[in-house]
């Protein structure tokens, strides 16, 4: 178990230096840097003195793999480096704002298990009911929401209308506020979930060990609750793990939507400003919460099906 | 009570629901098994003799349904059974065993558990009692160290191990009737005689009577005194095991018999291809008009075609299904 651990840990080595390898790619095809983005809003021109100063303080007239060499020694030694804009440690600025994010990450997967799963539970073992019928209608709705006008139409009715919960902003990490967001971000992971759920269940109702256990006069409560909820289980812990890469991931237009203060919403002003450092650290750490999570799924899912080896 | 018939089916219809309507997939099937007593079921696949049985433990599902007739088990009509009245039939007074041991299994589940399952459904035990009646039940099919396999997973185990358990779990209750479902024809021949014999044994032991299921006429001869062919639905001939296969009446249970390959043929009469009934078995929706066996049969006259035959006595309770009957 240990062993596996770390070996999914080394693992993840190469993955982060092909992330930063892409990065830093498009960031040498993509205009502007960080010093022409100061000058964007049209009136002002600066001084192209000025402009080469800045370039050379933050290494920026080195040749692209120059500075890619530099950048993947300093983090050899946890060195996310320094931000352009606030001259303060990348992981400082990161450290800020992965709180929120968790927050909010965990909010609406805790929403889409909690109302998903059952959802998928029952539409499976009443298939072709009203409850069935009405679920899978709403889940395929739910994944073709954009989130943002989701986002828009909460924030109109539980705000504006009802008055019952604040628009948008962190309040200081007051749940009233985590709310809605959650509520946007969580529906597509939820509607995802409802149908593998029910399709999980659907397929293992048909196995032949559920059979078995019904030849032995075992209720359908009992089938459910001895033989079916494990194997369901393994395909659900899947689902979640790789729906939580979703939600890091779509999580950017949500924090931009609700001004929540989380690494989405700084990786958005880090790429305008061309903020090289920040983008790099923030999308490091986005994939290894990402590697993790996924990695923790794994080693759950050994711990309930015994055919699984650690591998 | 003694000479009561342990299982009596009479007139048994099954339907088979599509599109709106109703097809018998099996029609017209009447069988007796005796307490203790082991009948043969043979037929291609799709004959309708897998959910015979399943009728027979209430396991039919959608589209399938019992149609008509009655099962007496016991000399208690079960067909019409509340769901909670037959599962305590289920597993405890009739029970069930598979094909496939290596899917009739929960892959998640230690074997000991589900075999412990039982004595907790039907026999009121505690998870701990149970757990230790399950190292019994293990013993009694001759797994090797079964107080360490009961913790064992069916992936860890062979598919005899795992019919063994299927076993263990279909007779931890002392059933009186084992529904065996063509309990060898995923093993190996060498595992198959090892299985056929541990269910022969443990049911005499028991006195649990046995309806043996099997495509495999060998094995029926084998296992069994009694034997009903089916075809297409229907119970085309019950015998003798021995008169089946000295004397087949059916021409249908002829060319079943003809089509057996036997061992050392070639060198005796040269390379020859091996004998086979021409066509299929018709699908349900298309059985045809008189006897259903007459687009395959050689003895086939213009009276086959438009009249259903019915049944001939042959004494002691044998019968055949033919005009042409001998």
């Amino acid at each position: 178990m240990l062993s596996f651990i770390v070996r999914r840990l080394l693992q993840t080595l190469p993955i982060i230096l092909a992330v930063a390898a892409l990065i830093f790619l498009m960031f040498s095809v993509i205009p502007g840097t960080f010093a022409s983005s100061m000058s964007d809003d049209g009136r002002s021109v600066l001084d192209a003195e000025v402009m080469a100063r800045m370039n050379k303080e933050f290494g920026l007239e080195d040749p692209v793999y120059v500075r890619f060499g530099k950048y993947i020694a300093q983090l050899a030694t946890f060195d996310l480096g320094t931000s352009f804009r606030s001259r303060q440690p990348v992981a400082d600025v990161i450290a800020e704002r992965l709180w929120p994010t968790a927050q909010l990450a965990l909010a609406s997967m805790l929403f889409a298990i909690a109302v998903g799963v059952p959802l998928g539970f029952i539409a499976a073992l009443r298939p072709g009911s009203w409850i069935d019928t009405f679920s899978m209608v709403g889940a395929v709705s739910g994944l073709s929401l954009p989130k943002f006008w989701l986002g828009l139409m909460l924030m109109y009715l539980f705000a504006l209308v009802l008055g019952w919960l604040p628009s948008f902003g962190y309040g200081g990490g007051s749940l009233r506020y985590l709310i809605l967001p959650s509520i946007a971000l969580g529906v597509a992971p939820l509607a995802l979930l409802a149908r593998t759920t029910r399709a999980a269940v659907l397929e293992i109702m048909n196995a032949d060990f559920v059979r078995t256990a019904r030849s032995k006069g075992m209720s359908e409560s009992k089938v459910v609750r001895w033989h079916l909820t494990r194997n369901a289980l393994v395909i659900i812990l899947t689902t979640i793990g790789l729906q939580f890469g979703t939600v890091i991931g779509q999580a950017v237009v949500i924090e931009k939507l609700f001004s929540w203060p989380g690494l989405g919403s700084l990786l958005v002003d880090s790429v305008t400003l061309r903020d090289i450092p920040v983008v790099q650290g923030s999308i490091l750490v986005i994939v290894l919460l990402f590697l993790l999570i996924n990695m923790l799924v794994d080693v759950l899912c050994a711990i309930i099906d015994p055919r699984i080896k650690y591998t | 009570m003694t000479g009561q018939p342990i299982l009596e089916v009479e007139n048994l219809r099954i339907d088979l629901a599509l599109g709106g309507k109703r097809f018998p997939a099996v029609q017209d099937v009447s069988f007796t098994i005796d307490r203790g007593e082991t009948l043969g079921l043979v037929g291609e696949s799709g004959c309708g003799k897998s959910i015979t049985a399943l009728s027979l433990i209430g396991l039919l599902r959608d589209p399938l349904m019992i149609g008509g007739g009655t099962i007496r088990f016991n000399g208690r009509e079960i067909q019409n059974l509340s769901a909670s009245e037959m599962r305590k039939l289920r597993g405890n007074r009739i029970s069930m065993i598979f094909q496939e041991p290596m899917t009739a299994l929960n892959p998640l589940s230690p074997v000991g558990r589900q075999i412990a399952e039982m004595f907790v459904l039907h026999k009121g035990a505690s998870w701990n009692e149970a757990e230790k009646l399950a190292v019994e039940a293990l013993a009694s099919v001759r797994v090797p160290a079964p107080e360490r396999r009961v913790k064992d997973y069916p992936h860890q185990l062979s598919g005899g191990m795992r019919q063994r358990v299927m076993i263990a779990i279909a007779l931890a209750c002392g059933p009186d009737l084992l529904l065996a479902d063509e309990p060898t024809t995923a093993l190996d021949v060498t595992v198959q005689a090892e299985i056929l014999d541990l269910i022969r044994e443990l049911s005499s032991a028991k006195g649990t009577a046995v309806l043996m299921i099997s495509h495999d006429l060998g094995l029926i001869a084998n296992m069994c005194r009694r034997v009903g062919v089916m075809y297409a639905g229907r119970l085309v001939e019950e015998r003798n095991a021995e008169d089946v296969f000295r004397s087949p009446s059916h021409p249908y249970t002829r060319g079943l018999v003809a089509s057996l390959p036997q061992l050392g043929a070639r060198a005796r009469h040269g390379r020859q291809r091996l004998k086979e009934i021409a066509g299929v078995v018709p699908p349900v929706s298309a059985f045809p008009e008189g006897c259903r066996f007459n687009p395959r049969c050689y003895a086939s006259t213009e009276r086959c075609r438009a009249e259903d035959p019915g049944v001939t006595a042959l004494g002691d309770g044998s019968f055949v299904r033919c005009h042409h009957h001998e």
